[in-house]
């Protein structure tokens, strides 16, 4: 299966194998770039593409997560507090001694991994609406979360691990867009490459013909959702160690842009559809957008607006269904 | 005989939300300290109703506004955004002297009058923004209401960059729609009731509510049976947009100000979904009606408040509430019971 559709994928006229909404978000992108560069030539400076890379980071690993859950025409609404619960159990396994600090990645991206199969595990075997039960776990995750620090920000700070990959950088290029890097190509392989990918492909566009195809469709949902669960976690494990600490609440900024880099970038949100580098797009552009705003000056409610004008925009270009009849 | 096992049939999940929802007040009723002091005195229990119908009646509302979107097996995530919005508008507008600055002052009757209309008027438009973009522009509703949301959050910040209120706010008015007749039915249940029998009532039992609850189950045979499928579909955002300019009108009477509150926003969308499960609302559409998404609203604010007369402490609270709403949302996956072939898991 994997080799006939890369094979049909190189033969086919360049024409034809031209993304429309990867082409139209990095085309906004360069859109972009130039408007601000003729506000400040500070845009098109190394040094600033660098630091939106780096801030783009930790939203590209969640939007990671998201799009194989897109991708199988389910959603994970569980995102922010699975964000605070990987960084809050990482800091807090760092309080731990040395051991502590040498697990501490680890044991917060577990946590997520553990979110994400209940997850995985309530969607694909009790057939729950993902909509409905990531939104629960979402709050138990929140009632865990505010048992265990009291409701305020945890005194516990990021080991130096965290610090390393969330905040530090080698010859100006930060580790965070390394490590974005990593789990991008990661996901490129596992996405089309790998039985587990095509078949994520497969149960998007229709569970029961893949399920008759012999694909174990609810082995496959399950570990989506916890690969979701496991790779939001890291980015919460990553964004302690940007800031220092985590913090209560700290994961509610990265739902709906994820959910939008992801879109914006070609997946459909019905599942079956859509490539990698289009969330890279996706995530790029919103990076770019918002910060360009706020070098701007633009007021907040200006920037709200703007922002929601352009996705409605980009996605009334290429997002459309298809006319029913 | 046999019609009363269909009609059960359809109101099941009305009839749990309400089996849920009464139990629960019951036992908080009778662990509130007001009337564990005092036994249950008229004046009493009339307070402790009126406090929670006060509240009940904002996320009602909303459960609502979410329901008729969900009818047609689409989402609304932007009933919270357009509830603050129109709390931000009716902050403005809801005065005793509207017009004064443009030299027509309406008076204390006219003015909250237009002001009210000015507002219901604002959800109306925010809904019908909304289904034009689902409808004619073809998009999924949850990526077109989190887009549509961000600006509708932006309107309201630009008009009420800080929580505010306006000296002449019809607080008459407010405090009328908040108060309680003969000392035991509070205002806002009265008006929920009206809100219920003059439009939930009729409309879902027009040619444009059966095809709202047609268009959920298939869309396709609602178009091929002749039904106006898009003026039906474009109607639930359009009354969407309108019950949760409703509920913003009634913040903006308990409050008696507005706030562009983001979190507030978030907070009433997520417990207006939860509401309409609770409620027993299909999320897949076609199932399920305004009354049910009402008392799954209510049975999800009793849980709140269960929880403070019981002394939980409110560390353990959040946890608590999602443990509820988790296996409340479990309860569906019984139908997996009857299953007999593994194809119909994929329905």
């Amino acid at each position: 299966m994997t080799d006939n559709s890369t094979i049909a994928a190189t033969r086919r006229p360049l024409r034809q194998r031209i993304d429309l909404p990867v082409v139209t978000a990095f085309g906004c992108i360069v859109i972009l770039l130039v408007v601000g560069s003729l506000y400040s030539t500070n845009f098109l400076s190394p040094e600033y593409l660098l630091q939106q890379l780096k801030v783009g980071a930790f939203l590209g690993i969640i939007a990671t997560g998201m799009m194989l859950v897109i991708l199988l025409g389910q959603i994970d609404l569980s995102v922010p507090w699975t964000v605070t619960l990987g960084a809050m159990m990482a800091s807090a396994a760092t309080a731990y001694g040395p051991m502590g600090e040498l697990f501490s990645i680890p044991f917060g991206v577990f946590c997520g991994l553990l979110i994400g199969l209940v997850n995985g595990f309530a969607v694909a075997y009790l057939r729950i609406p993902s909509m409905i039960i990531t939104l629960a776990v979402n709050a138990v995750a929140q009632g865990l979360m505010v048992a265990y620090s009291g409701g305020f920000s945890p005194q516990d700070s990021a080991s130096p691990a965290m610090k390393f990959l969330g905040a530090q950088s080698t010859f100006g290029l930060p580790h965070a867009v390394i490590v974005w890097a990593i789990i991008g190509m990661l996901a490129v392989f596992l996405l089309t490459r790998t039985t587990f990918g095509r078949s994520v492909y497969g149960i998007g566009n229709k569970e029961s013909a893949a399920y008759l195809s012999g694909v174990p469709t609810q082995l496959v949902v399950m570990g989506a959702f916890a690969l979701c669960g496991a790779l939001s976690a890291f980015a919460g494990v990553l964004l302690a160690g940007y800031a220092g600490k985590a913090a209560q609440s700290m994961g509610d900024a990265y739902l709906l842009p994820a959910i939008a880099a992801v879109v914006l970038g070609g997946t459909s949100i019905l599942g079956g559809r859509g490539s990698y580098i289009g969330t890279i797009a996706g995530t790029i552009l919103i990076t770019l957008l918002a910060s360009i705003l706020s070098v701007m000056q633009m007021a907040e409610f200006g920037r709200q607006i703007i922002y929601g004008v352009i996705i409605v925009g980009m996605l009334l270009l290429y997002g459309r269904d298809k006319k029913l009849r | 005989m046999n019609e009363w096992r269909f009609w059960f049939n359809a109101q099941r999940g009305t009839l749990l939300a309400l089996a849920i929802f009464v139990l629960m007040f019951v036992v908080y009723l009778s662990n509130h300290p007001a009337i564990v002091n005092n036994g249950y005195t008229a004046q009493g229990v009339g307070n402790v109703v009126q406090t929670a119908a006060n509240k009940g009646i904002l996320l009602a509302l909303i459960a609502i506004a979410q329901t008729l979107v969900v009818l047609t097996a689409g989402i609304d995530l932007s009933v919270g955004m357009i509830f603050v919005l129109c709390n931000v508008v009716a902050s403005f507008v809801v005065v005793g002297n509207l017009g004064a600055a443009w030299g027509f002052d309406l008076g204390p009757v006219g003015g909250p009058a237009v002001g009210v209309l000015i507002v219901l008027l604002v959800g109306v438009a925010c809904g019908a923004t909304n289904g034009l973009i689902v409808i004619f522009g073809r998009l999924q509703p949850i990526v077109a209401t989190i887009a549509s949301s961000a600006v509708f959050f932006g309107l309201a910040l630009w008009m009420r960059p800080q929580p505010g209120s306006t000296p002449e706010f019809a607080k008459a008015l407010g405090k009328f729609m908040l108060t309680k007749f003969g000392g035991v039915i509070p205002a806002s249940m009265v008006f929920l009731l009206i809100v219920v029998v003059v439009l939930w009532i009729p409309y879902s039992r027009s040619v444009l509510g059966r095809t709202t609850y047609a268009v959920g189950s298939s869309e396709a045979a609602a178009y091929m049976s002749g039904m106006p499928v898009k003026r039906a579909k474009f109607m639930a955002y359009v009354l969407s947009g309108f019950f949760s300019g409703l509920g913003g009108l009634y913040l903006a009477f308990v409050t008696s100000s507005g706030q562009a509150d983001q979190a507030a926003a978030g907070t009433y969308t997520l417990n207006s979904i939860a509401a309409v499960v609770l409620g027993g609302v299909s999320l897949f559409g076609g199932r399920g009606g305004a009354v049910g998404a009402i008392f799954g609203a209510f049975a999800f604010l009793t849980i709140k408040d269960l929880m403070f007369v019981l002394n939980v402490d409110p560390l353990y609270q959040p946890l608590l509430q999602g443990i509820v709403l988790l296996l409340a949302v479990s309860i569906g996956s019984a139908r997996l019971f009857q299953v007999r072939n593994r194809l119909e898991l994929f329905g």
